[in-house]
C-alpha cells in the first residue's frame, strides 16, 4: 500500500502556525509602537512597574488557563482575591501582639493566604464537581459571596495592616533578587512551571483531554472530577500566591480590591490562544495576553495619544480579534 | 440499464493539503439503481460520497447532475435539489429531539412552529421503518442504532432523487437491516439513484445492481449485479487473496478469571450471572437495546451497578473504569466518537490517554509516547495520511483501529469489546480476530459483544444471549449455530426471516 507517509518517524516538535504566533507578533508591534511613542518606555523603571504590575493577574491568568483548558470558567478570582487580602491582613494584625513584628508574622500571613485561597478553590471544584453546578453559575455565585465578605468584613471601608509590619512587607512587592522584582520572578516561575505542567505532564494532558471530551476522558480511565476539582484548587493557590504579592504594595484591601480581575485573566487566556470552550490550552500564550493587556494600559497612559478612560475599548477590541483570529484557524 | 446518470464524477481528483487521496475518479450513478461502493478502510468511499454530496470540493475534476455540473456548494444546497446523504459519522444535534431532527431546516409552520405536525410526520416514518423510538426522545439518550434509524428517517423524509448512504448498517442488527433493505427497494423502485456502501459484502451481494470497488483511492474494478463472488470482492479490494478470515481456534482454557453473580444494571439488566474462564473468547449476542452495552459498562464501572464480581477468586468493586483497569479489565466502547477518541486531538495523545501513567512521571516521555505509536501503527495496521493528523480526520476504519490500539495498549486480562469491527475492511477484519485469538492464546479473557452474527459464530468459545436486560441462554461448543442463536435473541420457537 502507498502509506510511505505512515512510516516515517515523525516530527514531534510541531512548529506553532501563524495563528499561534499572533500574540506574540502583537506583543512585539506594542513594544515597538511603544518605544516610537515614549523615550521612557524601555526604561527599567517602566518595564518593572509593567512587569510587576501584571505578575498578579499573570499569575492568576497561569491557573486560569488550566481550568478553562478543562471546560471550566472561575468568575469568583477578583473578589476571591479581595477576600484573601482581607483575611491576611485581618490574621495578621491579630497575630500582631502574640507574636510581635517579625518574619516569623510575615510568613504566618503568607500561610494563611495560601490556605484560605486552597479552601476557597476547593469550594469552587467541589460545588462543581460534586454538586454538578454549571461552573458559570457557581463562581458567579462565589463572586457575589466573596465581595460581600470583604466588604463585610471592612464593614464597608479599607483594612489596613500594621503600619510596623508594613513597613517590613513591603520590600515583597519593591524589592527584588538580581535587580528584577519579586512579583516578576515569581511570576515567571510560575508561568514557566504552568507551562511545562501543561506540556508535559500528565495533569496538563487530562486538562485538555476532559475540556475537548470529557465522556472520552472518563471512558479512558482519567479521574475526571479530580483533575476538574484540581484545577479549581491550583487557581485559588496561585489566587493566594498573588495576593501575597500584591498585599506589600499598599498593604490595604477593601472592597474594591482586584475588581475586574476575573475578566482580565480571562481575556489574557483567551486572546492568548486557549479555546474558551475548552480542550486546548497555552500557557506561554496566556503570559503573552497579560503582557499586551497591561501595555495597552501603559502606552495609553504614557503616550497621553487617547484618553487612558478608552482603555477598555482597545481592549475589547483586541480581545475580539484575537478570537476571530482563533476562528479562521479551526476552520482552515 | 442504459439510462443516462443522474449524478456522475468525471476525473475526480481530491488532496488534503499536500497528499492527494482520489486519483482521477470516474463514476456514476443511475436512476432506479443501487450503486454499491466498496473498499478497504482509508480507500477514500466516503471523501466520494461528500464530493457527490456537495459537502467537500473537487480539487479538480467534474461532478455532473444529469449532465450539467452540479448546481450546489453545500450539502444543503445539494438536499434541496434532492441528492441526500447519510453520513457515517453522525450528523445529528445531540441536545434536540427526534423529531426536531427530522425536521431541522425545513420546519413546518409559518411563524410558530408546528410542533403536532411535524411530531405526527416523524411518527409517521419512525413507524414505516418499524421503529419503536419516541419523536420527542433527545439524540443524546440514544444508542448508536437508534441515532442511525433517525438518521435514515430524516433522509427519507428529504424526497430525494439521489440517496448516498455511507455504512448505514454499520451500526443496526440484522432486524434494523432487514428493514433498511425494504426502504432501499422500495426507493429503487420509485427511481431514486442509489449509493451503498458497507463492509458487509453479503450486503452488497443482496442490494447492489452495480458496484465499483476502490483500492487507494482509484478505481480497481467495477462490475454488474452477480458478476463478482463475495471472495472476488474482497481480493479485489485488498488485492490479494484472503485465507479463512475466522481463525481455526481451541484453546487449552484456564481457571475462572471473572465470575458475575447477580449482577444488575438498573434499569435495564436485571440477574445476571457467568463465568469467563482465562483464554476463553465470550460472545454476547442480542438485540440492540437488549442491554448489552449496559451490562459491559456496569462491569467496569461506568454505570451505578449492584451484585456480585470476582476476579480471579476475590471479590472486587469496580467503581470506574481507573479501579476496572486496575484490576486488569477494560473495555472498548461502541461509541467511538461520543466516547472513544478525541477527535481533536493527535494520534499519540488519543493512543495513550488512557494509560498515560505508564510514559513517564512526573514529566510525559514524547519519546516514548512516539514509539508506542509507530508499533500501534504497525500492529494494527493504521493508514494515517499523516501521524500528527488530528483522529476525527482518519477514515472511520482507521479511527476504530486506533480505538483497538489505544485499549490493548493497558494489556488487559479481561476485555470487553463491544462492536470489535464495526465499520472495518475484510482485510483488517480477519487481523482483529487473529488479534483477538492471540489474546486467548496469551491466557487473557475476552468478551466480544457483537451484532454480526457470522463474527459472532466464528469467534466465540461460548456465546452468551441477551433478551430485555436477561440472560436469555447460553450456548458452547456444538451447540453454537445461527438458528439457536437468532431462535434465542428473538425469543421466538421458530426462527425468524433473516438476510
Ligand atoms: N479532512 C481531512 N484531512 C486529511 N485527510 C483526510 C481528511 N478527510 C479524509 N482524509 C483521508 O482521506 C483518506 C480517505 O478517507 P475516507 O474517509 O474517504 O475513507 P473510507 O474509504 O471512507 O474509509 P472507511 O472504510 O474507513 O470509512 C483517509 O486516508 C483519510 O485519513
Ligand atoms: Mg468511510
Amino acid at each position: 500500500m502507498s502509506d510511505a507517509a505512515v512510516q516515517k518517524p515523525a516530527r514531534t516538535a510541531q512548529l506553532p502556525g501563524l495563528s499561534a504566533l499572533g500574540p506574540l507578533l502583537a506583543l512585539i508591534l506594542l513594544v515597538v509602537l511603544g518605544a516610537f511613542l515614549n523615550d521612557n518606555f524601555l526604561s527599567q523603571g517602566n518595564i518593572t512597574n509593567v512587569l510587576a504590575r501584571s505578575a498578579f493577574i499573570g499569575m492568576i491568568a497561569v491557573g486560569m488557563t488550566f481550568v478553562i483548558t478543562s471546560g471550566g470558567l472561575d468568575l469568583s478570582v477578583g473578589s476571591m482575591a479581595a477576600f484573601v487580602a482581607g483575611v491576611m491582613i485581618l490574621a495578621m494584625n491579630a497575630l500582631l501582639p502574640a507574636m510581635g513584628v517579625g518574619v516569623p508574622l510575615i510568613l504566618a500571613g503568607m500561610a494563611v493566604a495560601l490556605v484560605v485561597g486552597l479552601l476557597a478553590g476547593l469550594a469552587n471544584g467541589l460545588l462543581v464537581t460534586q454538586a454538578r453546578i454549571e461552573p458559570f453559575i457557581v463562581t458567579l455565585g462565589t463572586m457575589g459571596i466573596f465581595r460581600s465578605l470583604i466588604t463585610w468584613l471592612a464593614d464597608g471601608g479599607t483594612i489596613s495592616l500594621d503600619f510596623a509590619v508594613r513597613q517590613l512587607y513591603r520590600p515583597v512587592y519593591y524589592s527584588g533578587l538580581f535587580g528584577i522584582a519579586w512579583p516578576i520572578l515569581v511570576f515567571a516561575v510560575v508561568a514557566i512551571a504552568g507551562q511545562i505542567a501543561m506540556r508535559h505532564t500528565r495533569f496538563g494532558r487530562y486538562c485538555e483531554a476532559i475540556g475537548s471530551n470529557d465522556k472520552v476522558a472518563r471512558y479512558s480511565a482519567v479521574g475526571v472530577d479530580g483533575v476538574r476539582l484540581m484545577t479549581y484548587v491550583l487557581l485559588g493557590l496561585l489566587v493566594g500566591l498573588a495576593t501575597i504579592m500584591y498585599v506589600p504594595r499598599l498593604g490595604s484591601a477593601s472592597g474594591s480590591t482586584g475588581t475586574l480581575w476575573e475578566l482580565e485573566a480571562i481575556a489574557a487566556v483567551i486572546i492568548g490562544g486557549t479555546a474558551l470552550k475548552g480542550g486546548y490550552g497555552r500557557v506561554w500564550g496566556t503570559v503573552v495576553g497579560v503582557l499586551i493587556l497591561s501595555l495597552i494600559d501603559n502606552i495609553l497612559i504614557l503616550a497621553d495619544l487617547v484618553s487612558p478612560y478608552l482603555n477598555g475599548t482597545i481592549q475589547g477590541v483586541i480581545i475580539v480579534l484575537a478570537v476571530v483570529l482563533q476562528r479562521g484557524k479551526s476552520s482552515a | 440499464m442504459a439510462a443516462a446518470p443522474m449524478l456522475e464524477l468525471r476525473e475526480v481528483r481530491k488532496s488534503f493539503g499536500p497528499i492527494e487521496i482520489l486519483h482521477g475518479i470516474d463514476f456514476a450513478l443511475h436512476p432506479g439503481e443501487v450503486h454499491a461502493l466498496i473498499g478497504e478502510n482509508g480507500a477514500g468511499k466516503s471523501t466520494i460520497m461528500k464530493i457527490l454530496g456537495g459537502f467537500l470540493p473537487p480539487t479538480s475534476g467534474q461532478v455532473l447532475l444529469e449532465g450539467r455540473p452540479v448546481p450546489y456548494a453545500s450539502g444543503a444546497q445539494a438536499e434541496a435539489v434532492g441528492v441526500v446523504v447519510i453520513h457515517q459519522e453522525f450528523n445529528l444535534a445531540a441536545d434536540l429531539k427526534v423529531s426536531e431532527n427530522v425536521w431541522l431546516g425545513r420546519e413546518l409552520g409559518r411563524v410558530f412552529l408546528d410542533h403536532r405536525a411535524m411530531r405526527a410526520g416523524t411518527q409517521a416514518l419512525l413507524d414505516q421503518l418499524d421503529s419503536t423510538i419516541s419523536p420527542d426522545a433527545r439524540i443524546r439518550d440514544l444508542p448508536v442504532s437508534d441515532r442511525q434509524m433517525v438518521e435514515i428517517a430524516k433522509a427519507l423524509s428529504r424526497k430525494a432523487r439521489v440517496l448516498i448512504m455511507d455504512e448505514p448498517s454499520a451500526v443496526l442488527t440484522h432486524k434494523e437491516v432487514e428493514v433498511l433493505f425494504r426502504q432501499i427497494d422500495r426507493l429503487r423502485a420509485q427511481g431514486v439513484a442509489i449509493l451503498y456502501t458497507s463492509h458487509r459484502l453479503e450486503e452488497v451481494t443482496r442490494l447492489a445492481d452495480r458496484l465499483t470497488v476502490l483500492r487507494d483511492g482509484a478505481v480497481v474494478r467495477r462490475a454488474l449485479r452477480g458478476e463478482l463472488t463475495e471472495d472476488g470482492m474482497a481480493t479485489a479490494m485488498v488485492g490479494r487473496d484472503l485465507q479463512d478470515i475466522y481463525p481455526a481456534r481451541r484453546h487449552p482454557m484456564g481457571e475462572i478469571a471473572l465470575d458475575v453473580r447477580g449482577f444488575s444494571v438498573p434499569p435495564l439488566v436485571q440477574d445476571i450471572s457467568f463465568t469467563l474462564r482465562r483464554g476463553e473468547v465470550l460472545g454476547i449476542s442480542g438485540l440492540v437495546g437488549s442491554g448489552r452495552t449496559e451490562l459491559a459498562e456496569g462491569l467496569v464501572g461506568l454505570r451505578p451497578a449492584a451484585g456480585q464480581v470476582f476476579r480471579n477468586g476475590a471479590s472486587v468493586h469496580i467503581r470506574s473504569v481507573r479501579e476496572a483497569a486496575a484490576h486488569g479489565m477494560a473495555y472498548l466502547t461502541e461509541d467511538r466518537k461520543e466516547h472513544g477518541l478525541l477527535l481533536d486531538k493527535t494520534l499519540r495523545e488519543n493512543l495513550t490517554l488512557s494509560t498515560l501513567p505508564r510514559f513517564g512521571s512526573p514529566f510525559i516521555s514524547a519519546a516514548r509516547e512516539e514509539t508506542a505509536l509507530t508499533e500501534a501503527i504497525r500492529d494494527f495496521d493504521i493508514r494515517a495520511p499523516r501521524r500528527d493528523m488530528a483522529v476525527g480526520n482518519l477514515s472511520g476504519g482507521n479511527q476504530q483501529k486506533l480505538l483497538l490500539a489505544k485499549t490493548m495498549l493497558s494489556s488487559p486480562e479481561v476485555v470487553i469489546i463491544d462492536e470489535p469491527t464495526r465499520g472495518i475492511d475484510v482485510g483488517t477484519k480477519s487481523q482483529i480476530y487473529a488479534f483477538i485469538d492471540a489474546l486467548a492464546a496469551e491466557g487473557r479473557s475476552v468478551i466480544v459483544i457483537s451484532s454480526d452474527m457470522p463474527e459472532i459464530l466464528g469467534l466465540s468459545d461460548r456465546v452468551l444471549v441477551m433478551r430485555q436486560g436477561r440472560v436469555a441462554g447460553e450456548l458452547d461448543g456444538e451447540r453454537i449455530c445461527e438458528k439457536a442463536v437468532v431462535r434465542l435473541v428473538m425469543g421466538t420457537a421458530e426462527e425468524p426471516a433473516y438476510v
